[in-house]
C-alpha cells in the first residue's frame, strides 16, 4: 500500500487536470467523468446491505468491536441551544466515557459548531481528543463563497482540528459540479492542517449514482473524509449509502494510494446498527479503514448505547440508563 | 365449493404494543388440562416460546412508555383501564373457554373465574385516582410550610404471573402494578398461557398506550433471573414463582437486591412457595409496594 498523506496540500485543479487528462478543468470535463462512472445496482446494493447486517457477532468480537465502534465517534452536538456548558459537558463525557470503568477507550472527536470551538478545546485540554468544527454555514451551506471561507478560517483559528463541510447540493443537483469542486477545494486551502471532511446530505442526493458522483468528486477536490449527512435530514446515514461511499474510498485509493475517511452520521443510534456498519467496512473497504483515522461515525446518542453493551459484557446482566453519565444540562427540576 | 380451509391463530407475545413472535423462533406444545390422572393431554396451541432478549426487548419497551403512562392523569388511567374491563367483557366466552379448558374445571366455575378477573380489572381501575389519598399525606412539621408526601410510581415492574390461576391470578398481579403508573413486564404461567395471550389482545384494543403491560409466555425459570438481575426494572413480583421446577424466589430476591428493586414475595412460609388464594378481596399492599413516597416541601405564608 503506497498511501501518500492525505494532508498534503495539492493544488486541486492541477491534480484533477491530470487525473481527467484533461488541459482545462470545466464543468463538462467534470460531467463526462462523474458521469462516466458506473451506475449503482439499488437492488443489488441494497440486497448486500442487508446481507452484510446479518452476520452474526459473537461475544469476544463484540467487546471488541464495541470498543472499536466507541473510539471512532465524534460525539456531536448541533443544536441551535447549544451552550458552552452544554459543551463542556459534551468533552467531560469524551474524556470519561464511563465513570465506572476507566478502561472504555475515549471517542476520537468532538463535533460542535465554529463558536463553541475554543470552549470545546479548553475543556478537552490536551487530551487526545480532537475538536471537529462544523462550517460553511451549516446545514443548509447557503451563503456565499466568502461567507463559507470566512466561517471556516474562524473554527480553524479557535483550534479545530478537524473541518466538516456542506457541499452546495443546489449546484450539485443542478449539474454545476465545477462550482461544487472549486467551493471544496477552497475550503481545503484554508484548513490549513485541519483534516476536512466533506458532508455530502446523501438524503438530499435522491439516487444512489449521485451519491457515488458526489463521493469522487469529494475526493478529487481534496477531502480527506466524506461524510453522509449533517443530520438534520432524514433518511441520513443509511448502510447501502456507506456502502457506496467505502466502494468509493476503496476504488478511489486503488487509482491514486491515497486513503480516504468515511463518516456515516446521524440515525446510528443502536450498537447493533454501528456493528453492522463496522462489518461493512471490513467487508466492503477493508481493514485498513478499522481505524478512527479513516473511519468515523457521527452520532450524539450512539455512544451511551455502546456504554451499555459494554456494561452488559462486563457485568453479565443488563444495564440501564440511570447507570450512564448525563452529558446533557437538566431541563427538569 | 369446496371445504374451508382452517384459520389457525398463532400465539405471539405482547411487546410494545405489537404481537412479534419470539426473537428465539421457539414455541412450546400447550395442552388442556388432563380429565383424569393419566389421560392423553390433548393439544390446544403453539405458544411463543419467550427467550431472554424478548425480555430485555420488553424492558426497552416498558422503559419508553413508563413516563407517558405515569404522567397521565389519575382519572385517564382509571378511564383506560376501565376500558380494559369493558373489553374484556366482550370477550367473556373466549376467556371463559380458555380457562376452562386450562384450569380443567366446569364451564359455569370458569364462567364464575372470568366475572372475577373482570370485577377485579375494575375494582384496580377505581384505585387509580384514590390510591394517593390514602397512601399520601399532608404531613405536620413545625415550620412554614406544607410537607407533603405524594405516592409515585417506581417505574418498570417485572411480574412473574402465577402458574395456576391462569386469568383471575394473572389480573389481579397486572392491575395492581399499572394502576399506580409503573409499567410492567409479564411472564405468563409457563402451561397455561392462553388467558395471558388474549388479554394481551385486550389490552391492545384498549387505549392501554403500547408497552405499558408487555407479556412473554414461556418459562419463568429461563427468563425470571435475567429480570431479577436487570439494572433497568424497578420492582419485581414474585408470584409466579410457586410451582416453577428450578426456580428458587430467594435466589432471585438477592439477585434484585443488587439494584434495589423493589419485592413482592411469593405467597407461603419460608422458602416454599405457594400461590395465594385469588378469591380473596385483596389488599392494596400489590399497589403500595411498587410506590415510593416523594416529600415535598412548600412554603406557606405566615
Amino acid at each position: 500500500m503506497s498511501s501518500a498523506p492525505a494532508d498534503a496540500a495539492v493544488d486541486a485543479t492541477a491534480r484533477a487536470r491530470d487525473f481527467l487528462g484533461v488541459t482545462r478543468l470545466t464543468n463538462a470535463a467534470l460531467t463526462t467523468w462523474l458521469h462516466g462512472l458506473p451506475g449503482v445496482d439499488q437492488v443489488g446494493c441494497e440486497a448486500r446491505a442487508a446481507g452484510l447486517g446479518t452476520r452474526s457477532i459473537k461475544n469476544d468480537s463484540k467487546r471488541w468491536a464495541i470498543d472499536l465502534a466507541i473510539s471512532m465517534i465524534d460525539l456531536t452536538t448541533l443544536e441551535g441551544a447549544d451552550t458552552v456548558g452544554r459543551v463542556r459537558g459534551l468533552a467531560a463525557k469524551a474524556l470519561t466515557p464511563d465513570p465506572t470503568d476507566l478502561s472504555t477507550p475515549r471517542p476520537a472527536a468532538v463535533c460542535v459548531y465554529g463558536d463553541m470551538v475554543a470552549a470545546a478545546k479548553e475543556a478537552l485540554g490536551d487530551s487526545d481528543v480532537k475538536v471537529a468544527a462544523v462550517a460553511t454555514v451549516f446545514p443548509s451551506g447557503r451563503a456565499s463563497v466568502p461567507v463559507k471561507l470566512l466561517d471556516t478560517k474562524d473554527a480553524v483559528a479557535a483550534g479545530a482540528d478537524e473541518i466538516d463541510m456542506v457541499i452546495d447540493r443546489g449546484a450539485f443537483l443542478s449539474g454545476n459540479y465545477l462550482e461544487v469542486f472549486n467551493q471544496i477545494a477552497k475550503v481545503k486551502a484554508v484548513c490549513g492542517a485541519a483534516r476536512l471532511k466533506v458532508i455530502m446530505e446523501t438524503g438530499e442526493l435522491v439516487t444512489y449514482d449521485n451519491v457515488r458522483r458526489a463521493s469522487w468528486l469529494s475526493m478529487l477536490a481534496g477531502g480527506d473524509f466524506i461524510k453522509t449527512s449533517t443530520g438534520k435530514i432524514s433518511p441520513a446515514a443509511t448502510l447501502p449509502v456507506t456502502l457506496i461511499m467505502l466502494e468509493a474510498v476503496r476504488d478511489w485509493r486503488d487509482v491514486t494510494g491515497e486513503q480516504i475517511g468515511v463518516k456515516p452520521a446521524g440515525g446510528i443510534r443502536t450498537s447493533k446498527d454501528a456493528v453492522k456498519f463496522l462489518v461493512a467496512v471490513n467487508e466492503v473497504a477493508g481493514e485498513d479503514w478499522l481505524d478512527n483515522h479513516y473511519f468515523r461515525f457521527g452520532a450524539s446518542s450512539l455512544l451511551n448505547d455502546l456504554l451499555l453493551q459494554r456494561q452488559k459484557l462486563r457485568t453479565g446482566v443488563y444495564s440501564s440508563a440511570v447507570y450512564i453519565a448525563d452529558d446533557s444540562p437538566s431541563t427538569a427540576y | 365449493m369446496g371445504a374451508r380451509l382452517d384459520v389457525r391463530k398463532t400465539y405471539k407475545l405482547y411487546i410494545g404494543g405489537t404481537f412479534p413472535r419470539s426473537e428465539s423462533g421457539r414455541s412450546y406444545e400447550v395442552f388442556a388440562a388432563p380429565a383424569r390422572a393419566g389421560a392423553t393431554p390433548r393439544f390446544l396451541a403453539n405458544a411463543a416460546q419467550g427467550s431472554r432478549k424478548d425480555a430485555r426487548d420488553a424492558v426497552v419497551a416498558a422503559r419508553a412508555a413508563q413516563p407517558g403512562w405515569a404522567g397521565a392523569t389519575a382519572y385517564n388511567r382509571g378511564q383506560v383501564l376501565y376500558r380494559v374491563a369493558e373489553v374484556m367483557e366482550g370477550r367473556r366466552a373466549q376467556f371463559a373457554e380458555e380457562v376452562r379448558v386450562g384450569e380443567g374445571i366446569s364451564p359455569s366455575r370458569a364462567d364464575s373465574l372470568v366475572s372475577q378477573a373482570i370485577d377485579r380489572w375494575v375494582w384496580y381501575a377505581g384505585w387509580t385516582d384514590k390510591i394517593a389519598q390514602v397512601a399520601g399525606n399532608p404531613n405536620p412539621v413545625a415550620g412554614p410550610f406544607f410537607n407533603l408526601s405524594v405516592p409515585e410510581p417506581c417505574g418498570v415492574v417485572a411480574i412473574l404471573a402465577p402458574q395456576e390461576s391462569s386469568l383471575l391470578g394473572l389480573v389481579s398481579v397486572i392491575a395492581p402494578a399499572i394502576a399506580t403508573g409503573n409499567t410492567a413486564v409479564v411472564v405468563s404461567s409457563k402451561d397455561r398461557p392462553l388467558p395471558a395471550v388474549t388479554l394481551s389482545e385486550c389490552l391492545a384494543t384498549s387505549d392501554v398506550p403500547g408497552g405499558v403491560v408487555n407479556i412473554i409466555t414461556g418459562d419463568a425459570a429461563e427468563i425470571a433471573p435475567w429480570l431479577a438481575s436487570h439494572r433497568d426494572v424497578n420492582g419485581l413480583d414474585l408470584t409466579g414463582s410457586a410451582g416453577v421446577e428450578g426456580l428458587a424466589w430467594g435466589e432471585l430476591e438477592a439477585s434484585a437486591a443488587e439494584t434495589l428493586k423493589l419485592i413482592v414475595r411469593p405467597g407461603g412460609a419460608g422458602a416454599r412457595a405457594e400461590e395465594p388464594d385469588w378469591a380473596i378481596e385483596p389488599a392494596i399492599s400489590r399497589m403500595t409496594t411498587f410506590l415510593e413516597t416523594k416529600t415535598v416541601w412548600h412554603p406557606k405564608g405566615r
